[in-house]
């Protein structure tokens, strides 16, 4: 595990992941954009199911999932009709683009030789992004890491609390990828920020 | 292209309370305990234009205050600088200016 670099000569971004890696990044990937896609934007239960069909605006209210939530926050936090018309036009947007982002991620991994099922022992995966691509996974990386800690309900400061979970605890695995799309993400900005 | 807005301007109006009216919102950053302080001054580089050296300090603004008014501007302008700010997944809001 090494993270990512800028090649010297051709000046890409690349970084080489073990198929279990690279397995586990699509994976934490799809699951992203199955949440981005999938939950109802807005209850409308009261609504005429014609009108709802017929209506193509966003969604107005707080979404309910906590890691939606956060990743779309409200605007105006003392201002519940501006915050519903910012979340009307921005929402749906933002959601889209967070989902191509996730993609971007899981086309490159199997553009680099990912199969659709890992099989073969001691796969290796090398990617190797341009600028854009790059910043692209980096934001999506953000993505990610804000749902496994919404999830994880991460704080400030509570390393300790983590380390002192039995490693055998499905929590401390879990914080364990986060650490690791942290560290990737710590030296993806590095490698960007390099020329 | 802009148009001209009728805005009456008081005679007594000081140019200082002038810049005050013409830029009456901000986009605010909060403070979470997920996104990198490298992460985070990228951004404000690479969104805002800011040199280095103004992006780390409105990061740890945000890392030690806990918020910082990150860019100023008109509503529309704000608006969309929070939308970027959300692409980012950075937690913004938007405000009038105190």
């Amino acid at each position: 595990m090494s993270g990512f670099a800028r090649h010297r000569r051709s000046k890409h971004i690349i970084a080489t992941f073990t198929g279990f890696e690279a397995d586990l990044l699509r994976s934490l990937a799809a699951q992203l954009v199955e949440l981005l896609r999938n939950e109802a934007a807005v209850p409308r239960d009261d609504e005429d199911p014609f009108e709802t069909l017929m209506d193509f605006s966003g969604p107005t209210t707080e979404p309910d999932d906590p890691v939606l939530a956060r990743l779309f926050p409200t605007a105006y936090p003392a201002d519940e009709e501006a915050s519903a018309e910012f979340r009307r036009f921005t929402e749906g947007t933002l959601r889209d683009g967070k989902a191509r982002a996730a993609i971007t991620i899981i086309d490159c991994l199997e553009d680099a030789g990912l199969p659709p099922e890992l099989t073969e022992e001691g796969l290796m995966i090398d990617v190797e992004l341009d600028q854009p691509t790059a910043e692209t996974w980096m934001r999506s990386f953000t993505d990610l890491r804000l749902a496994l800690a919404t999830r994880l309900e991460v704080e400030e400061g509570d390393e300790a609390y983590w380390h002192s979970l039995p490693d055998d605890d499905p929590r401390a695995q879990a914080h364990d990828i986060y650490d690791w799309v942290g560290y990737l993400q710590e030296t993806l900005v590095h490698a960007l920020s390099s020329r | 292209m802009s148009t001209a807005s009728p805005v009456e301007v008081e005679p007594t109006t000081t140019p200082d309370e002038i810049t005050v009216l013409a830029t009456p919102w901000v986009t605010i950053v909060w403070n979470d305990p997920v996104n990198l302080m490298s992460y985070v001054t990228y951004v404000f580089q690479k969104y805002f234009g800011y040199d280095k050296k103004k992006a780390e300090k409105l990061m740890l603004e945000v890392h030690e205050d806990g918020k910082s008014v990150v860019s100023s501007g008109s509503r529309e302008e704000m608006e969309r600088d929070v939308q970027a700010m959300h692409e980012y997944g950075l937690w913004a809001t938007l405000d009038k200016q105190q």
